[in-house]
């Protein structure tokens, strides 16, 4: 009986093939032609085009411009600049007004109430200290340019103009043996990396998606904007006259991220030079329509699905971090914190990258979410400079009111603007995030893949801060 | 406009009978999939239908995942597919076969074919492709507001006569002909409007004859197969994954009601 089921299928499959000698070898194109013959002849029966303008004139004329060859690049550059500099600009104020109510008010009435209450020195400060501080700093450091941010790419991505960056950049990523397709998953790594490697199943040879899946980490994530435009602005910002550090610390932050975009391109190359050796394979784009964007809509959802979505992904992973930060600063062996022990260790292999053990140990405990590496040098800094006066203790995330009290504590901590250059680099070359992680290993299936993910960009930044802190030293000595 | 005032006076298309579910979707009488080319709307028309906020962008290839929601309509209860958009149902790239897999086994109830109104020619290839596979479809004419703009008109009546299946013009964006569309979505699904699918006619008769010859032979084996000629087609074509389907006889397993396809 199964034998008998399973011959009739094979009789079915060989007819086919024997049918499909008979039709000969164009017979699949006739088949796609009467298709779109069928196609047009319904079109031209029902649509009329009224009057003699060409359909979207105006758009014509938009794509003239932005995807020109000689106008495409710098306008690119011009608009990413500008939304920087008024995500810059317009954070600052509202992250000081959300710090000194979080942090100033807030934070010693929960003291007040903790020790009328009773409550143990430990438990009081793993709670209050640790887990209610590391989210209270993540809400302030990250809620005013998120919600500045997001609304500003959106309405870019709303009104059409990603497909034409993907247009811009599909010739450089052909040059480079991968698929044109990977400026769009590129693009989407700018909001979320783990995003970016979902993404990139609209590339359909499976060489080229790894390219895209291994090399989405160098697009800088909503995660990382925060750190880089705070360092940018108290370290690059601070080291030029006031009236232009708005605009050159944005300039910083587009010099990352179109280093970002240059090490996405070069590593493309590499791989399809050696372990994903192959052609480029051709594909269409459609350029989409411009459309006038939904501001209020707009504004709605990005606020909700991704400020709000973000936000709460770093709060979760920033109270078990507090907690964590908490413990390695209070728990101590021989005298001196786990983290002053792990500070201090590794000091002299850091300096070699011109980072320091603060940094470090920060973007171990940040593995989960990069969100929480700025709150979680701060006070790691704190306790290993001894800085007094600012904070309420060892082991206390404490106030600052502005980006002035940010920049003494740093300064304080030994840092100069080598270390704000590297730790710029170093957030945009390290491991991606384990959320992404897990998504590559689940888009991948793979082991190996997940790995080269996972080390390639951690290998690379190490390789470029070394270089970057010996050529510093060549040049200032 | 005119339309919609005419509308009115009928019980099925007041909005206040539409419940959106969001993700609770419990006992569903009727399956819906939306389906269509890259950026035409349907993660829109997506979010209309269900209130749920699936991220919409203005770039081709954004969906590559299938998202579920679902709502109520006059006392039946609606899940909504949202397939990644394609160009055809002939390639093989994930997000494409995702979407073909869904219409071809997933057997969805009704199919929702999203068109671009201001590229309808080029958008009807993939509506046509769809109609070989399935006849329960509505054509959601999407983007009217854009083809107003550029002055394009489309006479909807002869088209829907053409296709075979009720053609609702809408601008998602605005909201607009979404009552209509649920209503044709329910006429069709209910089986009170019996949709006759335009079928592919400019084909030799060999072809013709050859796809007869082989569907015989398939309705044999796989008794109740409602696309056998477009099943045939793939396999003359050689399609590996329509070859497979055949020779595991997965292609028989599925039942209407199962439409649980991993993607």
């Amino acid at each position: 009986m199964d034998n008998k089921a399973k011959s009739n299928k094979e009789d079915i499959l060989s007819l086919a093939n024997s049918l499909r000698w008979d039709l000969g070898v164009n017979f699949h194109d006739t088949v796609i032609e009467s298709i779109y013959n069928d196609a047009s002849k319904i079109a031209n029966k029902t649509v009329r085009i009224q009057g003699k303008r060409p359909a979207y004139s105006l758009d014509l004329k938009i794509d003239r411009i932005v995807t020109s060859p000689w106008l495409g690049f710098p306008i690119m550059f011009l608009l990413l600049a500008l939304v920087f500099w008024i995500t810059i600009s317009g954070a600052n104020v509202p992250s000081g007004l959300l710090a000194s109510l979080l942090v100033d008010t807030l934070h010693p009435i929960l003291k007040g109430f903790a020790a009328s209450i009773g409550m143990p020195w430990w438990l009081d400060g793993v709670l209050i200290d640790g887990a209610y501080l590391a989210m209270a700093w993540v809400i302030a450091v990250m809620l005013p340019p998120m919600a500045i941010f997001f609304p500003l790419f959106t309405l870019l991505e709303d009104f059409g103009y990603l497909p034409r960056v993907a247009f811009n950049m599909d010739s450089l990523f052909r040059k480079v043996g991968a698929h044109g397709k990977q400026a769009l998953t590129l693009s989407m790594g700018f909001g979320c990396n783990a995003a970016g490697v979902i993404a990139a199943r609209v590339i359909d040879s499976p060489r080229e998606r790894l390219i895209a899946i291994i090399t989405n980490n160098f697009s800088l994530c909503n995660g990382r904007w925060p750190t880089q435009i705070l360092i940018a602005t108290i370290f690059i910002g601070g080291a030029v006259p006031a009236h232009l550090a708005g605009l050159v610390s944005a300039g910083a932050v587009v010099g990352i991220a179109v280093l970002g975009i240059g090490f996405s391109l070069l590593v493309s190359w590499g791989l399809s030079k050696s372990i994903l050796r192959g052609e480029a394979s051709a594909f269409s784009l459609e350029l989409p329509p411009y459309r006038p964007p939904r501001i209020l809509q707009t504004l709605y959802t990005s606020l909700i699905d991704r400020t709000i979505f973000v936000l709460w992904r770093a709060i979760v992973f920033a109270i078990p971090a507090g907690i964590l930060i908490w413990l390695v600063a209070n728990v101590n062996i021989g005298g001196i914190s786990l983290a002053e022990h792990f500070v201090q260790g590794t000091a002299p292999f850091a300096a070699i990258f011109g980072l320091n053990g603060v940094i470090l140990l920060a973007y171990i405990i940040a593995i989960p979410a990069n969100e929480i590496v700025i709150p979680t040098i701060l006070m790691l800094t704190v306790l290993t400079a001894g800085t007094t006066g600012v904070g309420e203790g060892a082991g206390v995330m404490f106030e600052l009111d502005s980006i002035g009290d940010t920049e003494n504590l740093l300064r304080a901590g030994g840092w100069t603007l080598l270390t704000a250059i590297n730790l710029m680099l170093f957030s945009l070359l390290h491991n991606p995030c384990s959320t992404t992680i897990y998504t590559i290993y689940k888009e991948t299936k793979s082991l190996k893949w997940t790995l080269v993910s996972t080390f390639l960009p951690i290998a690379l930044g190490f390789i470029v801060c070394f270089f970057t802190t010996q050529l510093w030293m060549i040049l200032m000595a | 406009m005119k339309q919609q005032h005419n509308c009115e006076n009928c019980p099925v298309h007041h909005k206040e009978n539409l419940i959106r579910l969001g993700i609770a979707m419990d006992r569903v009488d009727y399956v819906i999939a939306l389906a269509g080319n890259p950026n035409t709307g349907k993660s829109t028309v997506f979010n209309n239908l269900t209130g749920l906020r699936q991220h919409t962008g203005n770039w081709p290839g954004k969906t590559v995942t299938r998202a579920e929601g679902g709502y109520s309509f006059a006392d039946k209860r609606y899940k909504v597919v949202d397939l990644p958009g394609t160009y055809s149902l002939l390639s093989t790239s994930t997000d494409e076969e995702v979407a073909r897999n869904f219409i071809l086994f997933g057997r969805p109830d009704v199919t929702v074919i999203v068109v671009d109104a201001t590229r309808l020619e080029r958008n009807l290839n993939l509506a046509l492709q769809i109609l070989e596979i399935t006849d329960r479809a509505v054509l959601c004419l999407n983007l009217m507001d854009e083809a107003r703009r550029n002055h394009i008109e489309i006479d909807e009546r002869a088209l829907s006569r053409e296709l075979g299946i009720p053609v609702i013009p809408t601008a998602a964006r605005q909201k607009e002909g979404m009552p209509e569309l649920i209503a044709a979505i329910e006429e069709v699904a209910s089986g009170k409007f019996v949709c006759k699918p335009h079928k592919i006619k400019s084909r030799s008769l060999k072809l013709n004859h050859a796809i007869k010859s082989l569907s015989i032979k398939l309705e044999q084996q796989f008794p109740g197969l409602p696309n056998l000629n477009w099943v045939a087609l793939r396999l003359l074509e050689g399609d590996q994954a329509i070859i497979e389907a055949v020779r595991t006889g997965e292609l028989g397993q599925l039942k209407p009601a199962d439409f649980s396809i991993p993607v």
